[in-house]
């Protein structure tokens, strides 16, 4: 019984991966992609490596994301302008791509995990669409993701208190943790579906 | 006598009258304000408002009872890099609507006391300072919008 499943599962694997070679998904090429708003990130190897943890304390790297879309996103809750015009743009395009948008996974890694806990951060993501994912670390943790996605942040002081600037684009990876696509801050929802539809077909 | 006092008596109520309109004619309307809600113990989130000052003025401070820090701060974008500093001071040229909004200046409401909740009213006083130098207040009530409020991108931002 046992034997059989995993010859089913082999010869299942083999399959897709043919699928995936025939419609060009080969890491090895870098499959260059034709996008209409977004950058092509298909030959930079970014955030392969960055080890985080969820709000529940689950610890979570890039292939715990593998099977979805992940788009990922840097910023922090108190961030007025940035975070939550992205976050609900995310919300938005993930309704766009209708039965596709369970695909896309959207992460959000905090860049001020000292005030961000993980139930501010659960709650944040959470109101714009209750699939989001939050991911937070140390400040090591977080300084180490930020340089892999080579993502700039850097604290200001404001009075008492500080703000953070931030690189704002959003980082997509293929069904297989291979980055893709860089989708600024300045595209809209439908723009940015175009885009993310693309990689969809890919891959 | 009464012939004289009569005329000087409403050369008098019409100066006073004047006096009256004189603070007024350096106006600030406020409009679409609007504060984002946020969620349990998040401690700040942004004011955003258009304003029309109806002589040169400049906003010079915002208070609000709501957060023990209100600072105006400059969202600026660069190369997708956003940018957030403090600004002292925002010119309000006259009659030109000034935009405060996600996309650019903002208001802070930082160290908030309380969960702001979606359909909540904020105070907000804003000081206002004319060309010559006097300050006058402001008083807004703005509608709290739910954190999810998607706003419109500015034209110049959008870049293709």
């Amino acid at each position: 019984m046992t034997d059989l499943l995993t010859r089913r599962q082999i010869m299942a694997g083999i399959s897709l991966l043919g699928l995936g070679a025939l419609v060009g998904c080969d890491p090895r090429s870098g499959g260059k992609l034709d996008f209409k708003y977004g950058k092509d990130m298909s030959n930079q190897i970014l955030g392969r490596s960055f080890k985080l943890k969820d709000t529940e304390g689950n610890p979570r790297t890039l292939s715990s994301f593998w099977g979805t879309m992940p788009m990922v996103f840097f910023g922090f809750t108190q961030c007025p302008a940035v975070c939550p015009t992205t976050l609900a743009r995310a919300a938005q395009i993930k309704k766009l791509m209708g039965r596709d948008g369970g695909f896309l996974k959207v992460v959000f890694i905090s860049l001020d995990p000292e005030r961000d806990t993980p139930e501010v951060l659960d709650a944040y993501v959470k109101a714009f669409d209750p699939s989001f994912v939050a991911l937070s670390g140390t400040l090591e943790e977080t300084a180490a993701a930020a340089r892999e996605f080579g993502v700039f942040y850097e604290k200001v002081p404001a009075g008492d208190s500080y703000t953070i600037s931030h690189t704002s684009t959003s980082y997509v990876f293929d069904s297989r943790g291979q980055l893709r696509l860089g989708l600024s801050h300045s595209l809209t929802a439908k723009e940015c579906t175009e885009d993310l539809l693309t990689v969809m077909e890919v891959c | 006598m009464r012939h004289f006092a009569q005329p000087f008596k409403r050369t008098l109520a019409a100066l006073a009258l004047l006096g009256l309109a004189l603070p007024a004619m350096a106006d600030t309307t406020v409009s679409d304000a609007w504060v984002r809600a946020t969620v349990p113990h998040q401690q700040s989130t942004g004011a955003f408002m258009t304003l029309t000052a109806s002589t040169d003025s400049t906003l010079v401070g915002v208070k609000s009872d709501v957060a023990e820090i209100v600072q105006v701060h400059q969202m600026t974008m660069d190369n997708d890099v956003m940018g957030m500093k403090q600004v002292q001071r925002v010119a309000l040229p006259a009659g030109k609507a000034v935009t405060l909004d996600p996309n650019g200046y903002h208001v802070m409401l930082m160290k908030l006391k309380q969960q702001v909740k979606e359909g909540e009213v904020v105070p907000l006083t804003l000081e206002i300072e004319d060309a010559r130098g006097q300050k006058q207040t402001v008083e807004v009530k703005a509608p709290v919008k739910a954190l999810t409020t998607e706003m419109p991108m500015h034209d110049h931002q959008h870049m293709h």
